[in-house]
């Protein structure tokens, strides 16, 4: 069984029909890739899948975890939604740090807000909260090392430069383990210099086997970074395959048309 | 015969001008935290109150603060048979609704203006609404709200002298006793007392402001 399966979603905006039917499967460590023009529904369906937007209609599940079921009547607590919402993580195109926290405690925030409330709950001593708290500085010391940004970790926002940002979003994302990482074009309010700081970073989690779904309009990288790639148009999936199929062989005239028109001058 | 001293009159003002800094400190208390109820009020999803509390704003901020002090000094007697016998206390009441109405429309504008980005960060990293609004939002709004809230707060100081009309015996009621008495220029030298404190008001936002300056939303 795959580990991340999506079926048959529908999602209108008024009378606009967005995603029209679409279902793929994923495997656990692999790398997906959505390319297709503006307005073809792909931010959309990312949104549909991190839980910001709820489709009208269709499943999703990751490994035993519905995420989604129109069919269902079921009402979710507050704790299983939750639950539910940390199975998928995603770095946005625009960063959406919280200004007003350090890069560390960017990372750290919203576990260490919930570590907090669950041992107060537990009536835990100060001294366990602080040392819960000292684990958790660790734990995000160490991502943030890995996004290659050690030397900021008192920085704030506003101090660092876009690609530095999109790195600590990643750290900020990773620090949840989601089992499905979504990118919504990270590198489209980047400059062209500093997108390959951020697509390298990304790239060392595909090395890594994290399993990610990557919206992103970067042909190159997507080629050489996905395990398959779909190709959306007009809020259905038109093609999918391997990146050799995709690239090297598309099949329908959109594709063709899409990649023609993405060609680099 | 010589007419009162400077010295007295400056210590009959500023025993005046206590009441006026009572009434401030007391509206300030109240009017900024039900402010924001005000604002979630407006705010609701739940259209009747949301409706209900537009309508509650546009009576208060549409119709004139002084005419809402004798409204909450003479209406209780009047209609509920329950006369109003603190001056003080009235002019408190319609004082802290009239704040609550303005600060909660400065509140609902600095919330509207976080960007959507904040709340759904908050969400895809498994926080709460509530936890989103007070450990992420919430300070932003603070500081995009900063320069409209000391102009409105500066407006507060002011306006404490409405108090006047119901009797409190605030700082420019205190000075028109002295005009009674042929004596008119303690009138303009209330001037000063509002202008000092006005003063440290200004240089306490800016002190705020500058704090703020650590990041930018």
């Amino acid at each position: 069984m795959a580990l991340f399966e999506v079926k048959n979603i529908i999602k209108s905006f008024g009378k606009a029909e967005v995603l029209k039917d679409i279902s793929f499967e994923q495997e656990e460590g692999s790398v997906l890739s959505i390319i297709g023009s503006s307005g073809s529904g792909k931010t959309t369906l990312l949104r549909c899948i991190t839980g910001l937007e709820t489709a009208d209609s269709g499943f999703i599940r990751v490994e035993d975890r519905v995420l989604f079921d129109s069919s269902s009547t079921v009402k979710l607590t507050g704790e299983e939604k939750r639950l539910n919402q940390l199975t998928t993580g995603l770095v946005f195109q625009s960063f959406n740090l919280f200004p007003q926290y350090t890069v560390l405690d960017n990372v750290m925030l919203a576990r260490k807000l919930t570590s907090v409330k669950e041992l107060k709950r537990k009536k835990a001593s100060k001294a366990e909260i602080a040392e819960a708290t000292e684990m958790l500085k660790e734990e995000a010391i160490s991502l943030i090392e890995s996004v290659g940004l050690s030397d900021k970790l008192t920085y704030y926002p506003c101090e660092l430069s876009g690609g530095q940002q999109q790195r600590v979003a990643i750290a900020r994302a990773l620090m949840l383990s989601p089992k499905i990482l979504c990118f919504d074009e990270p590198t489209s309010a980047l400059d062209p210099q500093i997108t390959v700081e951020v697509l390298k970073v990304i790239a060392n989690l595909a090395k890594q086997g994290r399993t990610m779904v990557i919206v992103t309009h970067e042909m190159g990288f997507a080629k050489e970074v996905s395990d398959k790639i779909i190709f959306m148009d007009d809020g259905i999936i038109a093609e999918e395959g391997t990146p050799e199929q995709i690239f090297d062989n598309p099949k329908t005239p959109a594709l063709r048309a899409f990649l023609s028109s993405m060609i680099k001058v | 015969m010589s007419g009162p001293s400077f010295l007295n009159v400056t210590i009959d003002l500023l025993t005046g001008f206590l009441d006026n800094l009572e009434l401030f400190g007391l509206t300030l208390l109240f009017s900024l935290p039900l402010g924001l109820i005000v604002t979630f009020g407006s705010m609701s999803k739940f259209k009747p109150l949301a409706w209900f509390t537009k309508v509650f704003v546009w009576i208060i901020r549409g119709t004139p603060l002084m005419l809402q002090i004798f409204v909450v000094y003479y209406v209780p007697g009047l209609v509920f048979e329950v006369p109003m016998r603190e001056r003080m206390l009235a002019a408190i009441i319609a004082f802290v609704i009239n704040y609550s109405c303005y600060f909660s429309e400065i509140y609902r504008g600095g919330i509207e203006s976080i960007s959507k980005g904040q709340y759904e960060a908050g969400q895809v990293l498994g926080m709460t609404k509530t936890q989103t609004f007070f450990r992420v939002v919430l300070l932003q709004v603070v500081k995009r709200i900063l320069p409209p809230m000391s102009n409105e707060i500066i407006t507060l100081v002011k306006d404490t002298s409405l108090a006047r009309i119901i009797a409190v015996p605030e700082i420019l009621m205190c000075a028109e006793r002295f005009t009674g008495k042929g004596l008119i220029w303690p009138l303009f030298y209330t001037a000063v007392f509002f202008l000092v404190f006005n003063g440290v008001l200004t240089l306490l936002f800016g002190y705020l402001e500058k704090k703020l300056n650590y990041f930018r939303s």
